[in-house]
């Protein structure tokens, strides 16, 4: 009797975060007439229309280069920073470490608006509004408290007998970073990567307010900023929503593991 | 391993100068700006210092005001209610049964797609000809349909739906991590006390996984604030301002008006509510950093 | 054993356990009386930690049955089974105070308030933690936790205590004190108690009736003197005793009048004339406990060779002697005088050799 509860439950749990998303994606292979039909038709017929009309006609491909471009550089900077400040911060006796992790966190809680004026007013100022590194700049701030909290973490967990041994053996600092504590990190230097790149492929606000020029809007842009005023192509943004978010869900099918492990590693040892 | 010659200053320098020029000055030159009238749209006008007038004027504006509550009322119904169902997911996910890892992964999927992409989907949820909801609640009598989002009683409402769909798994994972740190043998010791299954669970699992609540409530508490994808891509703060949060209001004035002098004040305002609710929760988590290292 | 008259307090019938195709428990019986301190102890990975969690119903068998009182137990949850278990990490709720975690079951009981604090109170003066009632457990020290922890098992008046190697995790001086207390307390309680070790030190001096298990069976059931003096086989006679036996391969001659082995002959008495009749030319492994080897005459000699290596303990005195192909420790008394590298002859006692053919101990009758 209690299994039966608990299976309903998990049905319950299940269904409430995938079903909704699941219908949005059906609807991207729906003629215009069954989207808008009542009663709703489940099943829709493969109409590949709205991929066609999203990828040419709304430039849909354009928006996934831009996305995968700043959130690749994103990821890349991000992590060879914060690996030195984690590992710093990890290693080294600090007296003030302690207090720089607790202000990274409360940086993190900054609203967006808090900087967002200053930061456009910074970028426009370099002439590096509507660029790649623009963004990128930016979105390597956001990322950089986070990622140092989950590397940090990590760090501290690795034997350190290791690294004292490397020491012993006259390695510097740096060498024994990049030698011997990288290489045993690798699994948690690739979660915070994930967790970067998601956060960096989903960011809305800066990117809205940074990029004016559609030729360099990301992903989050472009469909938040779909056309339509009086109808709205809804089979148009389901399919362009679905190739967005594909990549996506399957990384985080592939490394839901990891991914748990990150988000909640500062929750339980910090 | 204390060496006086560790090469500090290379490893964090890096780390510094961003935190520095990206979120230290710009807070400090969002106070600064508050002060000013600076009207991005009209650059000839040039800055114009005026003191409190900025201040003055969000004090009185109904619209601000306005803002704040609708804040605080996402804030107070969202924060609890995806604290309260990531409780349920966590309990859910702790056991062990086939399929979990599956289960974990779809949990994970309204965390991981962007938040714009799920403010469309709920926008055709809450469609007022033919979206789900509506035939949910009415079904073929599309005469009667609601247009949640252009009512101004409903569109909060659903945009708190969306909010609590898209984060609940959040609070989830955090609840989930406090869960597996309790010890499997207390429980083993419970039932041999003679405990049954909810005395278990309010005696051993409700006391212990607090500390992951507390945090999960936080978190969420933070970050409800700072809501805007959904707000921007569903009502674009309307109708009639019943969902102009915050930090929409502060992107209005100082990006789609320009006002960045007044928009700055409201930066400063938010800000201030946060760094007041971030100190709270690192006052609190900080006393259980020091607690956790002082026992063995 | 199973079909003695004993108004047993535990009977463990024919109990076995797989998981995921290895057996970790093989046709395990045995009884435990009223009243007695029985001693599960094997090294690591025998199965007795895993007995010890069926008989509480933490895991549940393959097949086999448990009694406790004469009732049967194996379908009841732990908590109708009337026990009381002490864990080896001591389990205690965080959170609670000393007095809360004592009167946890009590208060599930929903026996009433005053009753709690006076039981409270008397177990926490018994086990003279009485001070510390309004602390948590990360103030204690291990030694106290381990008391709350045994104050928890005590508060409940169970018809059966079990142990999970409860002392492993304090330090040796602590763990000798302990021991002795546990004795005291069981003789004070009167309590049955089923009480898992890899320690044979703790079997020793706590168990009325050890039973000895290796690999998922029973090697062996009997009082410490019984394993001790007349163990079973190879492995109890390697298990027990500190420092270890000394167990090597050996062959009684053509006429089974002398036993060889390592090179050495030695002759049997007379008295073991049928004896070694009975068994001539077999195989058997010889086992001289290091107490039981004596320095003496050339003449006399069983065994001679030269000190490997000496161990000083201050009592007493371990030398390891290389004996043509053999390697043997001998106990000598402190005031001995032998080095390293000296020549040293010993002897030993039939009444004090094991011979083990075919892995079952071998009863030398005198006639």
């Amino acid at each position: 009797m209690k299994k039966i509860i608990f299976m309903a439950g998990v049905s319950v749990i299940g269904g409430f975060s995938l079903l909704p998303f699941l219908w949005f994606v059906t609807t991207s292979w729906k003629t215009a007439t069954e989207i808008s039909a009542i009663p709703p038709v489940i099943w829709p017929s493969f109409h590949w229309e709205h991929y066609h009309g999203a990828l040419a006609q709304h430039g849909l491909l354009r928006y996934i280069a831009n996305s995968a471009i700043v959130a690749g550089a994103t990821t890349v900077v991000s992590i060879v920073i914060a690996s030195l400040a984690a590992y710093a911060l990890a290693r080294f006796k600090l007296r003030w470490g302690r207090y720089y992790l607790l202000l990274l966190l409360a940086l993190s809680m900054f609203p967006q608006i808090a900087i967002a004026g200053p930061v456009w007013r910074l970028l426009s100022w370099l002439g590096w509004l509507n660029s790649y590194h623009g963004l990128v700049a930016a979105y390597i701030s956001l990322s950089l408290p986070f990622a140092i909290w989950v590397l940090a973490t990590f760090f501290k967990e690795l034997p350190r007998d290791i690294e004292e041994a490397a020491l012993i053996d006259g390695c510097s600092r740096w060498q024994t970073l990049r030698l011997v504590v990288l290489p045993l990190a690798a699994p948690g230097l690739f979660t915070a990567a994930i967790l970067v790149f998601i956060h960096a492929w989903n960011e809305f606000f800066f990117a809205l307010i940074i990029l004016t020029y559609p030729a360099v809007q990301t992903l989050p842009v472009g469909i938040a900023l779909f056309p339509g005023e009086y109808t709205m192509p809804w089979g148009e943004i389901a399919a362009a929503s679905t190739i967005a978010t594909l990549p996506l869900v399957v990384l985080t099918l592939i490394f839901q593991r990891r991914i748990v492990q990150g988000l909640s590693a500062g929750a339980v040892k910090g | 391993m204390i060496h006086s010659r560790d090469p500090v200053w290379r490893f964090l320098l890096p780390s510094f100068l961003f935190v520095i020029l990206f979120s230290l000055y710009p807070i400090l030159d969002s106070v600064r700006l508050s002060f000013y009238r600076l009207i991005l749209t009209l650059p000839w006008l040039g800055q114009k210092f005026v003191a409190w007038e900025n201040y003055h004027d969000l004090a009185t504006d109904p619209v601000a005001l306005n803002s704040l509550v609708t804040s605080l009322i996402f804030v107070a119904v969202t924060t609890p209610a995806e604290v309260l169902l990531g409780l349920g997911m966590a309990l859910v996910l702790n056991e062990s049964f086939r399929g979990r890892g599956w289960l974990r992964a779809i949990v994970l999927v309204p965390w991981a797609i962007p938040t714009v992409v799920s403010a469309q989907m709920w926008r055709f949820l809450f469609n007022d000809r033919y979206g789900l909801f509506n035939f949910v609640l009415f079904g073929d009598a599309t005469d009667r349909y609601w247009a949640p989002l252009a009512e101004p009683g409903l569109a909060l409402m659903s945009i708190m739906v969306a909010d609590i769909w898209k984060t609940s798994s959040f609070a989830a994972l955090i609840i989930l991590a406090g869960l597996q740190v309790i010890p499997g043998e207390l429980y083993e010791a419970a039932s041999i006390d003679g405990a049954s299954s909810w005395q278990k669970f309010r005696h051993i699992t409700l006391p212990l996984v607090k500390p992951a609540l507390l945090l999960a409530l936080l978190f969420r508490t933070i970050d409800a604030l700072k809501v805007f994808d959904l707000v921007f891509v569903m009502t674009q703060g309307g109708p009639a301002d019943t969902t102009n949060v915050l930090q929409f209001y502060g992107y209005k004035k100082s990006f789609a008006e320009g006002m960045i002098g007044y928009g700055s004040t409201i930066a400063v305002a938010v800000f201030l509510l946060s760094l007041i609710l971030s100190l709270i929760y690192i006052r609190l988590l900080g006393a259980r950093l020091l607690a956790q290292e002082r026992s063995p | 054993m199973i079909g003695e008259e004993i108004i047993a307090s535990l009977v463990v019938k024919n109990l076995a356990k797989s998981f995921a195709g290895t057996k970790v428990l093989d046709d395990v019986s045995f009884a435990v009386a009223d009243g007695e301190f029985c001693v599960l102890l094997g090294p690591s990975g025998c199965g007795k930690t895993t007995l010890l969690r069926i008989v509480a119903g933490l895991e549940t068998a393959s097949s086999g049955e448990i009694q406790i009182d004469t009732a049967r137990v194996d379908t009841l949850p732990p908590g109708a089974r009337d026990i009381a278990f002490v864990f080896q990490n001591y389990a205690l709720y965080p959170h609670m105070t000393v007095f809360e975690n004592l009167g946890f079951a009590l208060r599930l009981q929903k026996v009433p308030k005053i009753e709690i604090q006076d039981r409270v109170a008397e177990v926490a003066r018994l086990l003279e933690i009485d001070t510390q009632l309004q602390q948590k457990p990360q103030q204690l020290s291990g030694g106290q936790r381990q008391r709350v922890a045994l104050g928890r098992a005590i508060i409940r008046r169970p018809k059966l205590f079990l142990f999970d190697e409860p002392l492993s995790n304090l330090d040796a001086t602590l763990r000798a004190s302990m021991r002795v207390e546990l004795a005291k307390l069981h003789e004070r309680l009167g309590a049955t108690m089923l009480y898992v070790t890899h320690d044979q030190a703790e079997a020793m001096t706590l168990g009325e009736k050890i039973i000895v298990l290796n690999r998922g069976s029973i090697q062996q059931a009997g009082t410490p003197g019984d394993i001790y003096h007349q163990p079973a086989n190879i492995f109890v006679a390697g298990f027990v005793g500190q420092p270890r036996m000394n167990l090597f391969e050996g062959r009684l001659n053509e006429g089974g009048t002398a036993l060889k082995a390592g090179g050495f002959e030695i002759d049997l008495p007379a008295a073991l004339a049928d004896f070694g009749g009975a068994y001539r030319r077999a195989l058997v492994t010889v086992g001289i406990r290091p107490e039981d080897l004596v320095p003496c005459d050339p003449r006399e000699a069983w065994f001679s060779g030269a000190v490997d290596f000496v161990e000083d303990l201050g009592s007493d005195r371990f030398v390891h002697v290389s004996c043509g192909k053999l390697r043997l420790v001998a106990r000598l008394p402190a005031r001995s005088q032998i080095q390293r590298g000296e020549g040293v002859n010993l002897k030993s006692d039939f009444e004090r050799v094991h011979l083990f053919h075919e892995n079952k101990r071998l009863v030398m009758d005198a006639p």
